[in-house]
C-alpha cells in the first residue's frame, strides 16, 4: 500500500489524500452529479460561475445543496472568459458568493472551437489575481516556458492540458508535460483531454501531482462506474511512478526465470 | 418608478429599494448569490443599506456545475 502519509499532495497549504480534481457539469442532474463526485474521491470540484436564473422556481436545488461547500473544496474557474478582465471580475463575484473563498482555476480561453488558453491574457489576469490575494491554480498550454512564468507570478498550481478540452484525446505530448513537471516547484496537475482511465495512469505515470477532469466522467456511459475507474487511475499511476519504473530495453529481451538449471534437452 | 438592468434584462419596481428588498421581490431569498452594481461588488453585509437607483446595472451570479 502507497503510504499516503509520505505522499502527502498539497495545494495553497492545505493537504488532500485525492490527487483527482473533478469538475461539476455536464451531468444529467445533481444527483448523478453528486454520486460521480463520491465514487470518484475527489476533494476538489470545480464550479462554474453564471448569472442569476430570474423567474426560475425558487424552490428548485442548486448546486450548493447537492454539494455542501462545507464538504468539498471548491474551485470555481472562469470557463467562457476570453480576457483577464472578464476572468478577474468572475473570480472576485465568486469570492463574494463563496464567502472569501481563495483558491482558484483561472483560464482564458482564446478561441471558441479549440477552447485553447490565450497564454497573453491568462497571465496578465495570474499577476492581478495573485496580486489580489488568490490562490491561483492556472490552465494553461503545455509550453514549458509560459509554465515557468506563471510559476514565478506566484500561481500555487500549473494546469498544462493534455489536449483539448473536453476532445477526450488523451496524452498528445508527454514530453512537454514532462519538461513542465521536471522544473516546477509547485504541484502540476493535467486539466483537460483525458479521455479515459488509462489516459489518467499515463499522466500520474509522468509524474504530474494530479489531474483535472470532467467530460471524461459526465459523458462516459456510465459516469459513476467511470468515475471509479478515474480514481483507481489516478492511485494506480502515482504508485507506478513513485515504484520507478523498469528501463524500456530496445530489441533486446530479458528473461525472469533463471537461465541456469535447465533440464537437459533429449 | 425605476428601472434597473438585471443580468442583462429591464426590469422595472414601484420605487427606490434597497438590495434586500430586491431580492426578496425577485424571489431570491435564502439562494446563495453575489452581486455586482456598476462593475463594483455589493459585499452581502451591505444589502440592507445599498438603495438602489434608476439606471443602475446589476449582475447577479451563481455557482453551476461546469469544470
Amino acid at each position: 500500500m502507497m503510504n499516503t502519509v509520505n505522499d502527502a499532495f498539497q495545494i495553497a497549504g492545505k493537504t488532500y489524500q485525492s490527487r483527482l480534481i473533478v469538475g461539476t457539469g455536464k451531468y444529467k442532474d445533481f444527483a448523478q452529479t453528486r454520486a460521480a463526485v463520491d465514487e470518484s474521491g475527489a476533494e476538489i470540484v470545480t464550479v462554474a460561475i453564471r448569472r442569476v436564473n430570474i423567474g426560475q422556481d425558487a424552490s428548485q436545488p442548486s448546486l450548493l445543496d447537492a454539494l455542501p461547500p462545507s464538504q468539498y473544496t471548491y474551485l470555481p474557474n472562469t470557463a467562457g472568459c476570453y480576457n483577464a478582465e472578464d476572468a478577474v471580475r468572475t473570480l472576485r463575484l465568486a469570492r463574494e458568493l463563496l464567502d472569501g473563498h481563495k483558491l482558484v482555476k483561472l483560464e482564458v480561453l482564446g478561441d471558441p472551437n479549440t477552447l485553447y488558453p490565450n497564454v497573453r491574457e491568462t497571465l496578465k489576469a495570474a499577476e492581478t489575481l495573485v496580486k489580489d490575494g488568490f490562490d491561483v491554480m492556472v490552465y494553461t498550454s503545455d509550453d514549458p516556458i509560459i509554465a515557468k512564468e506563471l510559476e514565478q507570478i506566484g500561481c500555487c498550481a500549473i494546469m498544462p492540458l493534455a489536449s483539448l478540452i473536453g476532445s477526450g484525446m488523451g496524452i498528445l505530448n508527454p514530453w512537454n508535460l514532462r519538461l513542465i513537471i521536471d522544473s516546477a516547484n509547485v504541484p502540476v496537475l493535467i486539466d483537460a483531454g483525458v479521455g479515459t482511465a488509462s489516459d489518467a495512469a499515463v499522466a500520474m505515470e509522468l509524474g504530474c501531482d494530479g489531474i483535472l477532469m470532467n467530460t471524461a466522467i459526465a459523458g462516459a456511459q456510465d459516469p459513476i462506474r467511470m468515475a471509479r475507474a478515474m480514481k483507481l487511475a489516478v492511485q494506480a499511476g502515482r504508485d507506478a511512478f513513485l515504484a520507478g519504473r523498469v528501463p524500456r530495453k530496445l530489441y533486446s529481451a530479458d528473461p525472469s526465470s533463471p537461465t541456469s538449471g535447465l533440464i537437459a534437452a533429449k | 418608478m425605476i428601472q434597473l438592468s438585471i443580468n442583462g434584462a429591464a426590469r422595472e419596481f414601484a420605487e427606490s429599494l434597497s438590495i434586500a428588498q430586491m431580492i426578496v421581490e425577485l424571489e431570491l431569498t435564502g439562494k446563495r448569490i453575489a452581486i455586482e452594481r456598476n462593475g463594483e461588488i455589493v459585499p452581502k453585509s451591505q444589502y440592507e443599506q445599498t438603495i438602489l437607483q434608476n439606471g443602475d446595472v446589476l449582475e447577479m451570479v451563481v455557482a453551476v456545475g461546469g469544470g
